[in-house]
Parts: structure tokens; C-alpha cells; sequence
């Protein structure tokens, strides 16, 4: 349970409750608990019994099952949030298998029987940009074994040497006297084998499916309004809960007003008060918040109850104006080169809060039961979800069955358990009894883990000769890490926060890192592409400085930056988004550019902006190059999806992103003050996919990271003005409607 | 008790007559592909078809739609094809996580039986549609070529 905050800015709130990192469940006795538990971990509720029981599949690998009909289920481990990975990951599977693509099903892999499997399916979690980066080389290596010993199985049938034979399409040929088998006719005995091994993967040149487009299987449903999301679960004698959080970030319930009353609803069945939350549970949803607006909550904000954006940002400058403070990266001697430069360049930038805002707020479905709990949620990392059930619950993991649902979004926030946690705890006061606790929207933009603010602090030093020789960043922020994971902060550095600056690429032989850990009351979190939100705004937008102080082209300053062997792949994709825009060609007249590159997830990522400032600070975008290098691309067409998608994500975080804090709480409620873009603002958007090859990156978030610098490096082109704070909105600027 | 046209069949539910018509799809009647995003009627998640006009549910007394002809994204498609709107949905994989989308889908078929061929003005006008996976992008082709085979449908 959530312990009392301390109250001060400087100090991390020690509630535990808003420390549940994704993590991976422990080892336990599967074997033992399971016989205690009789077995079966369901709790008959209306469910789909597993596919993994249908119709004689036969399992080979943990990865596939194969049908007598030559179907193939591929199972699925990581959430699929609308990034395509549903198909990307199985056709991962399906190019070393050789199998008829068109006869793939897919399922998600079953919480539970991860856990009960030893978890045999890798990790869920669904962040990082980590989908197929992280489980290419297993689901291929799975693909293969499986072909393998398919072909094995025909072989042992024939009697003839495996090496005889060939596999394609789901059939498996003896060449020699060109017999047949179908890899529906074989899976039995071929799941019977054992692993092969030393599997040799294919050449990228003898592909025949990844980087060919490949419709994706979950849309045929999503056109139809099929899917299932978190928010749609019904069960039973379900009930549903509206929610209701202490406003002030780590506060106390102190009491409820007007229960009487609201008990005496229609449709109200119980009032739960939990440490730092009310919730209302009725027999539909609008009858359940309807009734929690009607009571009277008294709340302790813990002494957090005056905080304010104003003083939130204040205590980021105080680390900004520390003496001494933690260096992440010490190249040269920064301070003295830029101290003794010929000419020296310094500002200051600020980033603000901002809320994920996915579309389907925040839900979940439980029931408790006495030892065992089942939940229905929408979760980046379903082992987190029921690491997270079983720790609110006080039951073994092992009691906990977990349900992935389509998520409506994610972006990051549903790695976080909150949703899940709350779920537990007000269906823990009805036992028995599934209930759907819903947040509405207003909670939901109020109760986050917020991307962190931030302010950078940037200093550089020219020589005579107008060359970059030192260059000096220090951000204050809040740590997300330290939040979830403490322990993992050591000396009060945290690497994550740095990163575009740590790890710059660009080749200033002083460079110095610096970072002065803010941690507020806020909760923080990840929010797509994380810290590579805003630090490729500070770097890329003060190199635009750094040029025009130098006289230089914004693109061949980069370009003299990136001319090391190891920064190819970032000046590979620069040029790539350069030669896109025709950057050497002059601008349509009143036309203006801005460019920006970044690196992140794996992947490179450029970005070119054009476009003019009209009367009244309208701005009137002409369009958006971004081209990445994820190293391979899997679904070219997904690939793109995921690019257009990013550029308007952080267009809107740009243009109108803010979230406000007053009173302690945060000042948005809806979509009427947390803005987000509509499609008649949307740009022309050219995506550029520049795979080179040789590696595997993300795309999820990469192609975010340049985009806003771009934009803002293209109204300084426009206005002569240096935009160093978001959002653009609160400088007067505006967005026209796209041409 | 209210009497309800919902998708040709006719419902009688017993809630307060000012239930927002969306829960009492989504929560009385277990029509579950219309969302719930904002309650204030700005993203368009909840939007459905009223005498066959674009509205949206959330802020819709279901007192006020009694008797009126109601059709949802169940319903949209007639018969195992899928409606025009929807399948240049699916040529043009314009949905992601796709949350939001039977909410636009509705209000796509509502402009373009109001306008066989809309402007980009009248598109952005109707297309108030919050998407937050932000498949804006697609949006606008999509709408186009699904204008293009239903014009070509009527001339058939």
C-alpha cells in the first residue's frame, strides 16, 4: 500500500504503489502450485478455450502449431498496439519456415502458460521499439528449427536422408523421387523431435518475405469494430467501476462525503475506498461515474499541495545553477576550450510534461476468487501485469490468469500496471464478481506517468576558424529510472536521460555531459521514443545555433560533424532525408527548411521540414521528409505506417503538447485543453525507408526522434527566432490547415 | 422503458432517458464497436448513425434518438461484403491499434452520402476524428477511393 510522501520536491515519492517497474516474475515451483491449485487456473468465465487445444494442432517449437489441415499458428509474445507486429513477428517465424503464408494464423501466447512454461516464450514487453529487434534472431532461429525438423519427420517416413529433401510452401519434397508430404501430414512426429541444432539463418538476399509488404492479419476485424479491446471485455454478471484518484500525486483519501446518497443510485452496488483512490461500482458504467461525481471526497495532498508548474521548473533550474553535478561523458576539456573559444554559443531549453492520451483510457477487468485472480487487460508486458496482479492480490503468481486484450494505444503508458493494479483492488472488495474498472478520460489525463520535463543547458566554443572544439550540455530532469528502479541509479546518474548527448555521434573533441536528477512529485514515465523525445530538440535545434554562428549551412555542419567512420549510418540517413528534400536546391521562394538527425532503438533517423510562416505566426507545413535506417525492414508498408504516425505524434507534442501542474494536480482534463492535431492539419508526409542492412533497429520510435527538431529549425529559418521552449502554441504560433 | 431502432431491430431498455445513447449501446446491449474516448462529443470515437447522420453517442440523450433509425459499425456492412468505407479502410491499411477507427468509418459514410465527391475542405470539416496512433495520413485516399466506388456503384 501506498506509504505517506514526504512531501518535498527534492525527494522522490516513496509510494510504492507507483513503483511497479516491468518486471519479470519470479521463479517458482509451477509444478507444485499448480497441483494445489487443482490444475486449472480458469475460473469458467466466458472464454475461448486455448488454441492450443483446438483441433490436433501439434506443437513444434513453442513457437508454432501445425495443423492436419497444413494450417501454422504462430504464437505471438509481445502486445500488438496498432504497430503491426501481430504480422511482423510471425512472418519473422514464417521466412525460415517455408511456410504457405496464407494458411498463418496468429495468437497471443497465454500469460499463464509463459509462467507455467518457465517462461519459454522470451520476454512480452512491448517498449524499446523492441518487438522485432529484440526477437528476430529467436523467431527466425524457431522458424528453422521447426522446417527442420519437419523435413526430419518426412525423412524418417521415407527412409531417406534429411539432407535429400527440400521445404517450401508447407510442403516437404523428396527430391529424388519428388514423394510429398505436407507439413500438416508430418507435424505430429516432427513435434516429437528433438531441437535441432546449429541451424544456419538465410542470407538477407535469399528472403522471400521479409521487406516484401505483407497485409496485415488484424484489420479485416479492425475495419469491422471486432476486436475486443480491454475497454469492450464482458463477462458474467460483470459490474463496472468509475474511478477517482487523489488528485494531488501521492495523496491520501482522508474521507468520503454523500455515500448515503450515492449508494442509493440506481444501479450503485458498492463505494471502495482504497488508500489513495474511491471508486464507484454499478451495473454500467455511466451509472458508476455519474455516482462517483456525486461524492465528496476529502483528499490529503501530502504536502505536494502547492506544487505548480512554475515551481516545478524552478527546481530544475537549481539544478541547472548546481556547482557540482554528475558527468556522464568527459571528452577533452570542455569547460576550458569553451571558456578560452574564439566565440561561444549558450542557451537554454525547456520541455514539458506531457500525457500519452491513448484513445481507449485506461481499464481493466478482474475478478478475485479467493486465492486466485484473473485479469483482462490492455498491457504492454503481460508478465508485468501479472506480476502486478499477484503482488496487489497477495497470491501466488501462479494464481494469476492474464488476458491480453487489444490495446486502443499504447505508446508506452500501458507498460506501467496501474490500470491492472486498481482493477485488483476494487474487484478485490467484491470477491467473486469480474468488474471493468474504467477511467474516465479526465482521470486519465491526470493520472499518468508522464513524459519527464526537462531543461538542457547548452555551451560551445568555435575556434578562429569557425570549427566546433568543445561543447557542453547538462540537463535537468527527472529520472524515470529512479522511479521504478532505484537501485539502478548509481551516483545519482542516470544514462537514459543523457542519451542523444552521451552518445552523441558528433565528432567535437570536448564534449561534456553533465546531469542534475529532478525528481518531483510528478510520476514519470515512458512516452514514445522516451528521453529521445526532447534531447534531439536541445541537440539538434542548438547545432542550428551553432551554425549560424559559424556562418554554415545546417546540413554541412552535420555533415563535417558525422565525417568519422563509426557515425556513417547517421550521415547516411541525413543525407538520404536531405536528398529527399533537394536540401542544395534553393527553397521555393518563402519556403524554409530546417533538418535535424538522431540515432535511438537501433535506428537512424532523419528528418527534413519545409515550410512558410504566414500572418498572425500561422504556420503552414509543405512537408515532411523523414526517411530511417532501421538496418532491415520486415513490413515495408507497416514500417511507413509507424513513420506517419510519429510525425504527427510529435508534430502534436510540439504545436500543442503540454501538460500543466497547479495545486499539485494537473490542470488538463480532456481533449478540449490537451490538444491534439486533426487531420486537416496533417501534412504531406514522405516517408523514406533506407535500410542498409546488417542490423536490426526499431521503428516504433526512431523515426520521432528528428522531427521536431526539424520543425523548429525551419521556423527559425522562417522567423529568424530561436523557438528553445515547447509548445510552439504558447509562443503564439499556430497550425494552418494542410494545403 | 425506451424503444430503440437499433441496426433493424427493435430493443426496449429500461434506463434514464438521459443515458448517453453510448452506454446504453456498449453497456446494455453489448454493441461494443462504438468507443468510448472523451465523453464531450470532441474525439468522435462513439460516433453512429442517427436517421442516418453522423452523431455522436457519448453526448446523445438516448431519450432523444428514441424511435429514430440507429446504425453502428456492426451494422455498416450489409451482408458479408464489407461497406465501401471499410474496404478502402483495409486496401489502404489505414488503421493501427484501430480504436478510433469505427468511429471515423461512420463519419466517412455519413460525408460521403451527403457528398459523392467531398473537397479536402469538406473532408477536414467532417473529419474531426481524434486518432491518436495519428493514421491521418491515410485518412484522405482512403476517403477518396472509397468516393470512387461508390460513385461508380450508382452509375453501375
Amino acid at each position: 500500500m501506498p506509504t505517506k510522501s514526504n512531501g518535498t520536491l527534492s525527494n522522490r515519492r516513496t509510494t510504492a504503489a507507483r513503483r511497479e517497474a516491468p518486471t519479470a516474475p519470479a521463479r517458482r515451483d509451477f509444478l507444485k502450485t499448480i497441483a494445489a491449485a487443482g490444475g486449472a487456473l480458469c475460473l469458467e468465465l466466458a472464454l475461448p478455450p486455448l488454441a492450443h487445444a483446438q483441433g490436433g494442432g501439434a506443437e513444434v517449437t513453442v513457437w508454432l502449431l501445425v495443423y492436419p489441415d497444413n494450417t501454422v499458428l504462430m504464437r505471438v509474445a509481445r502486445s500488438e498496439m496498432g504497430q503491426g507486429s501481430m504480422t511482423g513477428l510471425p512472418m519473422l517465424i514464417a521466412e525460415e519456415l517455408e511456410c504457405d503464408w496464407n494458411a498463418v494464423r496468429v495468437e497471443y501466447v497465454p500469460v499463464a502458460e509463459h509462467i507455467r512454461r518457465d517462461r519459454a516464450w522470451g520476454s512480452m514487453s512491448t517498449g524499446g521499439s523492441m518487438s522485432i529487434r529484440g526477437s528476430h534472431s529467436y523467431l527466425r532461429s524457431a522458424g528453422a528449427a521447426a522446417r527442420e525438423m519437419l523435413i526430419a519427420a518426412a525423412a524418417q517416413q521415407w527412409n531417406v536422408d534429411p539432407a535429400s529433401c527440400r521445404a517450401a510452401n508447407s510442403v516437404i519434397t523428396h527430391i529424388a523421387s519428388n514423394r510429398q508430404l505436407t507439413y500438416g501430414q508430418v507435424a505430429e512426429a516432427a513435434s516429437r523431435l528433438t531441437l535441432p541444432k546449429d541451424l544456419k539463418l538465410k542470407e538477407p538476399k535469399d528472403w522471400t518475405l521479409i521487406g516484401k509488404p505483407v497485409k496485415r492479419l488484424d484489420l479485416r476485424d479492425k475495419v469491422l469494430g471486432k476486436p475486443v479491446f480491454a475497454i469492450d471485455v464482458q463477462l458474467p454478471g460483470m459490474l463496472h467501476a468509475s474511478l477517482a484518484q487523489c488528485p494531488v500525486f501521492g495523496g491520501k483519501l482522508k474521507s468520503v462525503g454523500n455515500r448515503e446518497a450515492v449508494l442509493k443510485r440506481r444501479g450503485v452496488r458498492n463505494i471502495v475506498e482504497l488508500p489513495d483512490a474511491v471508486a464507484v461500482v454499478a451495473d454500467n458504467w455511466w451509472r458508476a461515474d455519474q455516482a462517483l461525481q456525486q461524492l465528496r471526497p476529502e483528499w490529503d495532498g501530502g504536502g505536494n499541495g502547492k506544487a505548480t508548474s512554475d515551481s516545478i521548473r524552478a527546481f530544475l533550474m537549481a539544478g541547472i545553477a548546481e556547482v557540482h553535478v554528475p558527468v556522464a561523458r568527459n571528452d577533452g576539456d570542455a569547460l576550458t576550450v569553451i571558456a578560452r573559444a574564439t566565440r561561444r554559443v549558450e542557451a537554454e531549453y525547456y520541455t514539458p510534461l506531457l500525457n500519452h492520451a491513448t484513445m481507449e483510457p485506461q481499464t481493466c477487468t478482474a475478478v478475485v476468487k479467493g486465492e486466485r485472480v484473473e485479469v483482462w487487460a490492455a498491457t504492454q508486458n503481460g508478465e508485468a501485469t501479472a506480476a502486478a496482479a499477484a503482488a496487489t492480490a497477495g497470491v501466488p503468481l501462479a494464481n494469476v490468469e492474464v488476458h491480453k486484450m487489444q490495446l486502443g494505444g499504447g505508446f508506452g503508458r500501458r507498460g506501467f500496471q496501474d490500470a491492472p493494479r486498481y482493477a485488483v483492488l476494487v474487484a478485490r472488495q467484491m470477491p467473486g464478481t469480474p468488474v471493468k474498472t474504467t477511467w474516465s478520460r479526465a482521470e486519465d489525463m491526470q493520472h499518468c506517468y508522464f513524459r519527464p520535463v526537462s531543461v538542457a543547458r547548452m555551451s560551445a566554443g568555435l575556434d578562429d576558424k569557425g570549427r566546433m572544439v568543445g561543447w557542453r550540455t547538462r540537463i535537468a530532469a527527472p529520472s524515470i529510472t529512479a522511479g521504478l528502479a532505484p537501485d539502478r541509479v548509481k551516483n545519482g546518474l542516470d544514462l537514459q536521460a543523457c542519451s542523444c548527448f552521451a552518445d552523441s555521434p558528433y565528432a567535437v573533441p570536448n564534449m561534456r555531459v553533465e546531469y542534475a536528477m529532478r525528481n518531483t512529485h510528478v510520476p514519470v514515465g515512458y512516452w514514445r521514443s522516451v528521453y529521445h523525445s526532447q534531447n534531439p530538440y536541445f541537440r539538434e535545434c542548438f547545432l542550428d545555433e551553432v551554425a549560424a554562428a559559424a556562418g554554415k549551412d545546417p546540413y554541412a555542419l552535420r555533415r563535417e560533424l558525422l565525417a568519422g567512420e563509426k557515425e556513417a549510418r547517421n550521415l547516411r540517413v541525413l543525407d538520404a532525408a536531405a536528398k529527399a528534400a533537394d536540401w542544395t536546391a534553393k527553397a521555393p521562394a518563402g519556403v524554409f527548411r530546417g533538418i535535424a538527425v538522431a540515432d535511438g532503438y537501433g535506428s537512424y533517423a532523419a528528418s527534413v521540414v519545409e515550410l512558410s510562416i504566414e500572418k498572425d505566426m500561422l504556420i503552414s507545413l509543405k512537408r515532411v521528409i523523414v526517411a530511417v535506417d532501421p538496418g532491415h525492414v520486415v513490413n515495408p508498408d507497416s514500417a511507413r505506417a509507424q513513420i506517419e504516425g510519429n510525425v504527427i505524434f510529435a508534430l502534436t507534442a510540439a504545436l500543442y503538447g503540454e501538460i500543466t501542474i497547479k495545486d499539485g494536480r494537473v490542470e488538463q482534463n480532456n481533449f478540449d485543453d490537451y490538444r491534439m492535431m486533426l487531420l486537416r492539419e496533417c501534412p504531406k508526409i514522405e516517408s523514406v525507408l533506407a535500410p542498409s542492412g546488417g542490423f536490426w533497429g526499431g521503428m516504433g520510435e526512431p523515426p520521432l526522434m528528428p522531427v521536431t527538431p526539424a520543425l523548429v529549425n525551419a521556423i527559425a529559418a522562417a522567423t529568424g527566432k530561436r523557438i528553445r521552449s515547447l509548445p510552439l502554441a504558447r509562443h503564439g504560433f499556430k497550425l494552418a490547415a494542410a494545403a | 422503458m425506451i424503444t430503440l431502432n437499433i441496426n433493424g431491430k427493435t430493443h426496449r431498455v429500461d434506463v434514464e432517458p438521459d443515458m448517453p445513447l453510448l452506454w446504453v449501446l456498449r453497456d446494455e446491449l453489448d454493441l461494443k464497436g462504438t468507443k468510448y474516448g472523451c465523453g464531450i462529443a470532441l474525439c468522435g470515437s462513439c460516433t453512429v448513425h442517427v436517421d442516418g447522420q453522423a452523431v455522436r453517442s457519448c453526448a446523445t440523450a438516448v431519450a432523444s434518438v428514441e424511435g429514430k433509425r440507429i446504425t453502428t459499425i456492426e451494422a455498416l456492412a450489409q451482408g458479408p461484403a464489407l461497406h465501401p468505407v471499410q474496404q478502402a479502410w483495409l486496401d489502404a491499411e489505414v488503421p493501427q491499434c484501430g480504436y478510433c477507427h469505427p468511429g471515423i468509418i461512420m463519419a466517412v459514410a455519413d460525408l460521403l452520402a451527403k457528398h459523392p465527391n467531398p473537397s479536402d475542405t469538406q473532408i477536414g470539416e467532417a473529419l474531426t476524428n481524434i486518432c491518436r496512433c495519428s493514421t491521418y495520413a491515410r485518412i484522405r485516399p482512403a476517403v477518396r477511393a472509397a468516393a470512387q466506388v461508390m460513385r461508380d456503384g450508382q452509375k453501375g
